[in-house]
């Protein structure tokens, strides 16, 4: 019932309401780019619905998706291998190479 | 033409400079160990709010309360909205206990060193 998994490439929303009074869970700076996901994590209630007091159902998949620090920080100066993980809900992901 | 309609949250500071961050280990205080009894309290045994609008309230602060509250601090600030919005008690109520929890004390000062927002 996932729409992705381990291998698929995806690309992380940037459309999205505004923060405060929205409650997001995917970092800032990681939206708007592209990686791989890692592993499904399993489905778990929506906590941006939690936080306004709904039921966060039904429960949504959870992906840790990879990307490469390289892509995300532009100065990185580390190695060029060194990826960071972000456990991001599907709602939040696009199919890479799909638009917006 | 990609636009972004995100706002980066004042909470939502990764990337950002820090600066230098305090590693200091510090004794919680009584009243901070209240505030997370309270949390525990309101979410997992009487079901008033979730773990989920906690964080909501928090990232709702300006972001100068953020950035001058202690950790605690900004738990019972969301707490206490959250309870007001939920109508677990009023304003009004709020503030007539605050007073007589502070007529216990002489002079109005709590002991413990609650920087304000202790309970």
């Amino acid at each position: 019932m996932t729409r992705f998994a381990a291998g698929d490439r995806v690309r992380v929303h940037k459309q999205f309401p505004p923060t405060p009074p929205s409650h997001i869970r995917t970092p800032y700076y990681i939206r708007g780019l592209s990686g791989t996901v890692e592993r499904v994590c399993g489905a778990f209630r929506n906590p941006e619905e939690l936080a306004f007091g709904r039921p966060g159902t039904p429960e949504v998949p959870l992906y840790r998706v990879r990307f490469r620090q390289k892509d995300v920080w532009p100065d990185y100066d580390g190695n060029e291998a060194d990826k960071i993980e972000i456990e991001i809900f599907e709602f939040w992901l696009d199919a890479e190479g799909d638009e917006a | 033409m990609e636009r972004d309609f995100t706002a980066r949250g004042h909470h939502d500071m990764g990337g950002l400079d820090a600066g230098e961050i305090d590693r200091e280990e510090h004794d919680y205080a009584l009243w901070e160990k209240r505030v997370d009894a309270l949390m525990m309290l309101c979410t997992n045994r009487l079901k008033l709010m979730t773990v989920d609008q906690l964080r909501k309230g928090i990232e709702a602060l300006p972001p100068e309360a953020y950035d001058n509250m202690t950790y605690y601090e900004r738990w019972i600030s969301s707490v206490t909205n959250t309870l007001l919005e939920r109508g677990v008690f009023t304003a009004d109520e709020l503030g007539a206990k605050m007073e007589e929890v502070k007529a216990r004390y002489p002079d109005g000062v709590m002991p413990g060193g609650a920087a304000g927002g202790g309970c």
